[in-house]
């Protein structure tokens, strides 16, 4: 299987999306720079974490204008696998390709720490490997976190059962208390009407090796192996 | 030449965080009158052209395309015509 | 005009002769304002350079000392490692979120224009009580600006320190560090070689902030500093991103001859450093310089301190290559000029000459000065204050749940979540323990770094207080199971000038170098921070240290947290009865006096040296050392990391106060395996190391007994007081 990893002017976890395929998975990986408009062959996409041009007007406005992204778009469209973190999943909510926006963190700061999650879907090419309701563990670090949508959009979502990460405790439960930056229904990662397109908060690549401190992250990677090896989407 | 000054504020729906924190803030310094606060973006842009009519479309194309995001903010937008 | 004119760029009469002796002609004004910042305290280290040269700089494992961008040290496998620290205390203290911005800014780009890519910051914070609305606002700001170009950056921030004392009410410090890591063949210099190579300015354009910055930073503030604003600069951490990784893509190629970052003085010193060092000279045009403001004068380019500015000598005929990496990232790269053979500092603006100075006048010809030292009359009272006639406390418990919640020893978990000490995916070791550690992909091994500093120490005794610094900078990397092996150092101090200062000055820094050498941790690069005064009133004398340290093999990390029932828990080193300068003493009793802890250097290197050979031998479980608060706070950070309680016996028979909370130096706790005992002890009887089983690990309450005297405090309470503290004071 051979990843993608889109890399923006400001991009910083582009090298660590990289490392944790090349390295962890120990699968084909390129990186896919903004101005280009060749995809490489790629089968799935990931568009990464940090503070693309900036941050600048508002986190990924700009990023999603790329010629890269272009062709991202189209991609995903036709059904390509695309996997966007933090940074990347607000460049996803930019671009339309998934609904909803990222907000300030309610705190106002910017927050980096472990949090909780809740697998409520594990019928994606990214979750497979997951049971339901799983909770995992997988790090935070933005301050543009918080997921909002208007009532429709949300409403769909959860019934299209298209909410696949939510912030909980240890014991699997939604309350405020677990929520880390206000995110509306406690929702840390949306999948897309086709299936095909994640986006989440957290960061899975900072969580694929236990002397990281552990590899909750590493089963997203996995489970989208698992499911290309599984020759569906093909 | 036009002048556009545009203001980008969060829907009323979405929940002002930064505007929240600044109207306790407020409170807190005696202000007890204060309503609401709500912050925003205030954009100036220099815009070469002479239609008032094409200006104007052109700055809500702008804003609508990515000065602003429609899902959460909302725009307004006041031209006049500067010397050059 | 002319009189006011020297004056006002912060020279002395003298020194004004002297570049009249010099250029054997009157300087013009823009010559004598590059005069005023290169013969700045900030740039010239003029005042303290002799002082500094007691420093040890050398050891088999230090490719680059002292006098470059950064200090450079083998770490093996072909790699190295590059840090420095800096500081940028007067920016903070007037314009907290840019000023320490621009502070983390500056150390990135010293190291990566060393050609190695940054791989952790660190930084150590000191202010004024937290109870104060002007220090929350300081605090809060500095902290969000360090965050803010940090995180952009993509760059964890790893570890600090936070210190609060009234001290530093209206001197607050701010001392950045950033550590690098490279192959041997990356190593880039700053160095002007080759006439006739042309020199490139990259990166953002250059507009009026900060003109006269250096000078800023080398006088004593007052209400007048708040008028000068303008000269805190802004910093752009995305087009410094840009920058750094065009810059570290260009140092490939192989076709980079030199380069430097424009920090201090900017166009200026760079300039004139890189060509002072080669023995050359460097011809620039200033009206080639890209600028972002209408209307700038030659004076005004050659001083700007705009931020994210790289000064770059190509090889001639390379300019191409160079030009489109630049261009690759939309960073701008323009020839402004070409290196000389004459050694001149020949600055045109298109054809004519506005200022014409040897390269070497601006650097090496600034005078030294030996200033004079007196020791301060209020040494002899503080230290001979009589401690014996203290009152003991009714409730250890209590004092100690109340160094807990003290802002300076409580959790920093509120400064340390706004920082991404993930990002990278490196970071073994987070923010928490006693010092970070990095693992080094493909290798097993990693880099542990620790920044550390001691001011009532150093301001009860200044020798002894330098010693300390240094010991336990390193006694926190020796911890984590990393041996040290270099140090950078950032010097904060008062007005050089007074006598009481500068001897200060001069004994902690004796103080350090002595450390230096016992544990073998050569200075590779530092920084020094003077005048750190207001309305005559200075900071504690305050050295801060930044220490690295190479983990021989991941297998090796250890924290500080215990980790399992039944552990057995012993205290390497002696406690003696000392509450002399201790946080007790400070925060209960309200005085800053006593003799600072004592130290002997060997000492300390036998205890530091056990702990690493146990940590290697796998036959330790966790190690934290005693620092502020003693031990009872060291047990209490233990239990509250491992979120398990212990049960010890203290049966010393000094007083109850200075067993639980003396802060006696050379003292690890560790944890081990009861089934290690045996080994345990052994080694530690053949490594003639003293020590005391203290108790074991287990329950949910830190248990201690002495004789006549108990502390019965849980866990959890504990941890409410140490989490919450600051936190809680931040809501206001």
């Amino acid at each position: 299987m051979k990843f993608g990893v889109v890399v923006f002017p400001g991009s910083n976890c582009d090298i660590d999306c990289y490392y944790m395929v090349d390295q962890i998975l120990q699968e084909q990986v390129t990186y896919l720079w903004h101005a280009d408009q060749d995809l490489h062959g790629v089968d799935c996409i990931i568009v990464p974490g940090g503070y693309s041009y900036g941050d600048y007007l508002r986190a990924g406005s700009i990023a999603r204008f790329s010629p890269i992204m272009e062709e991202v778009i189209a991609f995903g469209k036709k059904g390509g696998l695309i996997l966007g973190i933090c940074n990347g999943f607000q460049i996803l909510t930019e671009s339309g390709l998934l609904p909803g926006a990222l907000i300030k963190n309610r705190s106002l700061r910017f927050q980096c720490e472990n949090t909780l999650l809740r697998v409520e879907q594990n019928s994606t090419p990214f979750t497979s490997t997951y049971s339901q309701h799983e909770v995992i563990s997988i790090p935070i670090a933005h301050e543009e976190g918080g997921y909002v949508a208007d009532k429709e959009t949300l409403d769909r979502l959860e019934k299209e059962g298209r909410v696949v990460f939510r912030y909980c405790n240890e014991q699997g439960e939604i309350t405020p208390e677990c929520n880390p930056n206000g995110s509306l229904n406690n929702i840390a990662g949306i999948i897309n009407e086709q299936g095909n397109i994640l986006g989440m908060m957290p960061h899975p690549e900072r969580c694929a090796e236990a002397i990281l401190g552990g590899e909750d992250g590493k089963r997203i990677f996995s489970s989208l192996l698992e499911w290309w090896q599984g020759g569906a989407g093909r | 030449m036009f002048k556009a000054i545009i203001t980008i504020t969060f829907k009323k729906s979405i929940l002002d965080p930064q505007g929240s924190a600044v109207h306790k803030a407020l409170k807190s310094l005696g202000y007890e009158d204060v309503e609401d606060v709500r912050m925003g973006k205030h954009v100036e842009i220099l815009l070469r052209g002479e239609e008032p009519q094409e200006a104007e479309t052109r700055i809500k194309e702008m804003c609508s395309r990515l000065l602003a995001n429609p899902v959460i903010e909302e725009y307004q937008v006041e031209l006049v015509e500067v010397e050059v | 005009m002319k009189e006011d004119f020297w004056r006002e760029m912060g020279l002395s009469e003298s020194e004004y002769e002297l570049i009249k002796e010099i250029l054997q002609r009157e300087p013009n004004e823009v010559e004598l304002g590059m005069f005023g910042v290169m013969w700045s305290e900030h740039c010239s280290y003029k005042n303290s350079r002799n002082v500094l040269k007691q420093f040890p700089t050398e050891a088999p494992w230090v490719l680059q000392g002292p006098g470059e961008n950064a200090g450079v040290i083998d770490i093996g496998d072909g790699q190295a490692v590059a840090f420095k620290i800096e500081s940028h205390n007067h920016p903070s203290a007037i314009e907290p979120y840019q000023g320490a911005a621009t502070g983390v800014g500056g150390i990135i780009r010293d190291v990566f224009t060393m050609g190695a890519r940054p791989i952790a910051s660190l930084n150590s914070l000191r202010f004024g009580s937290l109870k104060s609305k002007k220090t929350q606002y300081l605090f809060s700001g500095v902290v969000s600006g360090i965050a803010g170009y940090g995180n952009c950056m993509g760059i964890p921030t790893v570890a600090g320190e936070v210190y609060f004392h009234p001290s530093y009410e209206d001197n607050c410090l701010v001392n950045a560090m950033s550590v690098g890591l490279m192959n041997h063949e990356d190593l880039a210099k700053g160095f002007a070689n080759g006439p006739g190579n042309p020199v490139f300015i990259v990166g953002a354009r250059t507009g009026r902030d900060g003109i006269h910055g250096a000078t800023f930073a080398s006088e004593e503030l007052s209400e007048a500093s708040e008028e000068r604003r303008p000269a805190v600069q802004v910093g752009d951490p995305f087009m410094e991103k840009l920058l750094m990784e065009a810059c570290l893509e260009v140092i490939k190629t192989g076709y980079v001859v030199g380069m430097q970052d424009m920090g201090a003085a900017g166009i200026t010193s760079s300039a004139c450093e890189m060509a002072s060092r080669a023995g050359t000279g460097i011809e620039m045009d200033l009206a080639k310089v890209p600028r972002r403001e209408e209307g700038m004068n030659a004076y005004e380019i050659l001083l700007s301190e705009s931020q994210e500015r790289m000064l770059v000598v190509v090889q001639k005929g390379k300019e191409k290559e160079v030009h489109s990496i630049f261009a690759k990232w939309g960073l701008e790269a323009i020839v402004v000029g070409q290196v000389t053979a004459d050694g001149m500092m020949m600055i045109k603006e298109g054809e004519e000459i506005v200022a014409q100075i040897p390269a070497e006048a601006l650097t090496e010809s600034c005078p030294r000065y030996d200033r004079e030292s007196k020791e301060p009359e209020y040494l002899a009272q503080a230290q001979g204050y009589d401690l014996a006639s203290l009152p003991e406390m009714e409730d250890y418990g209590k004092v100690l749940l109340t160094l807990l919640g003290t802002p300076t020893i409580a959790s920093k978990e509120w400064v340390y979540s706004q920082y991404d000490y993930m990002v990278g995916t490196n970071t073994v070791v987070p923010p928490g323990s006693d010092a970070a550690v990095l693992r080094i992909k493909g290798h097993n091994k990693g880099i542990a770094m620790k920044v550390d500093g001691n001011s009532r120490y150093v301001y009860l005794d200044p020798y002894r207080g330098g010693k300390i610094v240094v010991a336990e900078a390193a006694r926190n990397l020796v911890c984590s199971g990393a041996k040290p092996l270099a140090i950078t150092d950032c010097l904060n101090f008062g007005n050089p000038e007074k006598p009481e200062i500068f001897w200060q000055f001069k004994q902690a820094v004796a103080g350090m170098s002595e450390a230096c050498r016992v544990l073998e941790t050569p200075v590779v690069g530092g920084n020094v921070s003077l005048y750190n005064e207001t309305k005559g009133e200075a900071i504690y004398p305050t050295p801060v240290v930044g220490i690295v340290g190479l983990v021989e093999d991941l297998a090796h990390v250890t924290t500080l947290g215990f980790k399992q029932e039944e552990d057995i828990i012993i205290l390497l080193g002696i406690t003696k009865d000392e509450l002399g300068a201790s946080t007790y003493l400070s925060v209960i009793h309200g005085l800053e006096a006593g003799k600072t802890p004592e130290i002997d250097l060997e000492f300390e290197k036998q205890v530091q040296q056990a702990t690493l050979e146990l940590i290697k031998k796998g036959l330790v479980v966790s190690a934290h050392d005693c620092s502020e608060g003693g031990l009872a706070v060291a047990l209490a950070e233990c239990c509250m990391q491992g979120k398990i309680g212990a049960d010890v016996a203290l049966t010393e028979s000094i007083r109850p106060s200075s067993i639980l909370f003396g802060e006696s130096q050379s003292r690890i706790v560790i944890s081990i395996n009861k089934s290690k005992i045996d080994s345990v002890l052994q080694q530690l009887k053949k490594l003639q190391v003293p020590y005391k089983v203290l108790g074991s690990v287990g329950g949910d309450s830190l248990n201690i007994a002495g004789s006549g005297w108990k502390v019965n405090v849980e866990v959890a309470e504990m941890e409410e007081k140490y989490r919450e503290a600051i936190a809680c004071l931040m809501k206001g």
